[in-house]
């Protein structure tokens, strides 16, 4: 396959960038995107360019490291899978293809494609937690989780923290990220004794950062490679107007 | 720590609440505007019968009030947010959930209020034509039958009646499930329910408004 990328460069402490345009041969269907981008990368070094930088790490979905918007859509066209899963047979043979870093206020890029999500971890922080008191392992049977509280937990658990909710929300907003954290842990026992501070704690945090607001687009429920549902959001605006009438 | 209406999810809140009081009037004033089906006896005595519930009516107007300040004040800061969030903005950028309406919510809640304004000159303050203000029926009363058809005939007035509805639809077409979901009333099950409900109450609305100007500019209903 012959491919035109057009991909955003920007050097580091360079708060300006631009797009270049590379054209790349001999790409395989079989690829993944990341290994096109690697032998791009490879031809660079070769000529003594600069290499892209991207993020990655896993491979394989499940560390929520690879983002990339590729031709407008966060991950890539593929609904369910991040930007690692993706395949260059979804490509036609000569296309052009946009490459672009997650975009928000809150996630400034540092390079080329490798944005700053530290923000995830300061709503973390802020209380997607629970306290426990130390000492050996618990039985594991000590506290009984109802099979559909355990299921829900779950669900909202496979949320990796990629930021592709952000990326692709039309208001930078990353409700569905932090919904899903709260979502988790205010669906087992042992997130109950929190539920409230946390709630009110994550949402400060989440809006100190300057993202955006949910305007129930569901556009991250689409983009999301864990398929994390909107329901959460619903879940989290209950628990934090039930906070709210609680503890006003 | 406490919880603020200042809050993402507290604005949200806001808008929601203040959209539903919103729609739970532009309802109850469609039902009583359809009366004029029933000819001029059954529109001014419900005219007439709202007028004496005076204390309740100016009730329900400052809270009407209350609300569309609220809604659009809070609207206004929202959309600042939401632009600020993301400053520099993509060059391709293709969402593939999200409707026309729920992109354009700012636009038709600007040309609602526009029309809102226009409608309440023309038939609450009559600046628009104060001829309108002095019509009585055989009762002595004000005759609200005579001031519709005679403001409807003009079709340009028709036109604009017509053009607001559109927005409202609009609006409510996203705004109605939007407004469950801010206010954490939904799941899986209900969500694709309370889209398709919001569409269809959002078509009966505007066909429902729309056809009092049709009616009058295709001669069914007439002066007596
Ligand atoms: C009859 C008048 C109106 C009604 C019945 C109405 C109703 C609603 C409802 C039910 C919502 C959904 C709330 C939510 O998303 O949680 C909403 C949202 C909104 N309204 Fe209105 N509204 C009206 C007038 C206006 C006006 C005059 C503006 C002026 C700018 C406006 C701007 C907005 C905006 C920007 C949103 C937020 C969009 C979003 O969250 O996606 N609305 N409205
Ligand atoms: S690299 Fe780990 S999820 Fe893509």
């Amino acid at each position: 396959m012959r491919l035109t990328l057009k991909i955003w460069r920007q050097a580091q402490d360079n708060p300006k960038g631009t797009f270049e345009r590379y054209d790349v041969d001999d790409v395989s269907p079989d690829m993944s995107f990341l290994e096109m981008l690697d032998i791009l990368n490879e031809r660079l070094m070769h000529e003594g360019k600069e290499p892209i930088a991207f993020d990655h790490d896993c491979r394989e979905g499940i560390c929520g490291m690879c983002s990339l918007m590729i031709n407008g859509q966060a991950h890539g066209p593929d609904r369910g899978v991040a930007t690692c899963q993706l395949h260059m047979r979804r490509f036609k043979d000569g296309e052009t293809i946009v490459i672009e870093p997650w975009r928000a206020k809150a996630f400034p890029v540092i390079k080329d494609l490798v944005v700053d999500r530290s923000a995830f971890d300061r709503i973390i922080q802020a209380g997607g937690y629970v306290s426990v008191s130390t000492g050996g392992v618990p039985e594991g049977n000590t506290i009984p989780v109802p099979k559909p509280a355990a299921e829900q937990a779950m669900d909202a658990a496979a949320c990796i923290g990629c930021g592709a909710c952000v990326a692709a929300c039309p208001n930078a907003s990353a409700m569905l990220f932090v919904a899903a954290k709260v979502s988790h842990l205010a669906t087992l026992p042992q997130g109950q004794v929190e539920k409230d501070q946390r709630v009110l704690r994550m949402v400060e945090a989440m809006d100190q950062e300057g993202f955006g607001n949910c305007t129930n687009h569901y556009e991250c429920m689409a983009a999301c490679p864990k398929q994390i549902h909107v329901k959460f959001i619903t879940l989290m605006n209950r628990e934090y107007l039930k906070a709210s009438i609680k503890q006003p | 720590m406490h919880a603020s209406p200042q809050s993402s999810i507290g604005q949200k809140a806001l808008m929601a609440a203040t959209g539903l009081i919103l729609l739970a009037f532009v309802i109850s004033h469609l039902l009583g505007n359809l009366l004029v089906f029933a000819g001029p006896e059954a529109l001014n005595a419900y005219a007439l019968k709202l007028r004496h519930m005076a204390p309740l009516l100016w009730l329900a107007r400052a809270l009407l009030l209350l609300a569309v300040v609220v809604h659009l004040w809070t609207s206004i800061r929202l959309s600042r947010q939401n632009r600020l969030a993301r400053p520099v903005g993509y060059r391709r950028f293709r969402p593939g959930e999200t409707s026309l309406s729920a992109r354009t919510m700012l636009l038709s809640g600007v040309l609602l209020l526009a029309y809102l304004v226009y409608h309440l000159l023309q038939f609450t303050f009559h600046t628009t034509d104060p001829a309108l203000a002095h019509l009585t029926d055989p009762l002595g009363n004000h005759d609200v039958y005579a001031m519709v058809i005679t403001a409807f005939r003009n079709p340009w007035i028709s036109c604009i009646y017509v053009v607001g509805m559109a927005a409202l639809c609009a609006h409510l077409s996203h705004g109605f499930d939007s407004s469950f979901q801010s206010l954490g009333v939904n799941n899986e099950r209900l969500l694709p329910l309370l889209q398709r409900v919001g569409q269809a109450l959002s078509l009966a609305i505007f066909m429902g408004y729309s056809s009092i100007p049709v009616a009058v500019l295709l001669g069914i209903v007439k002066l007596r």
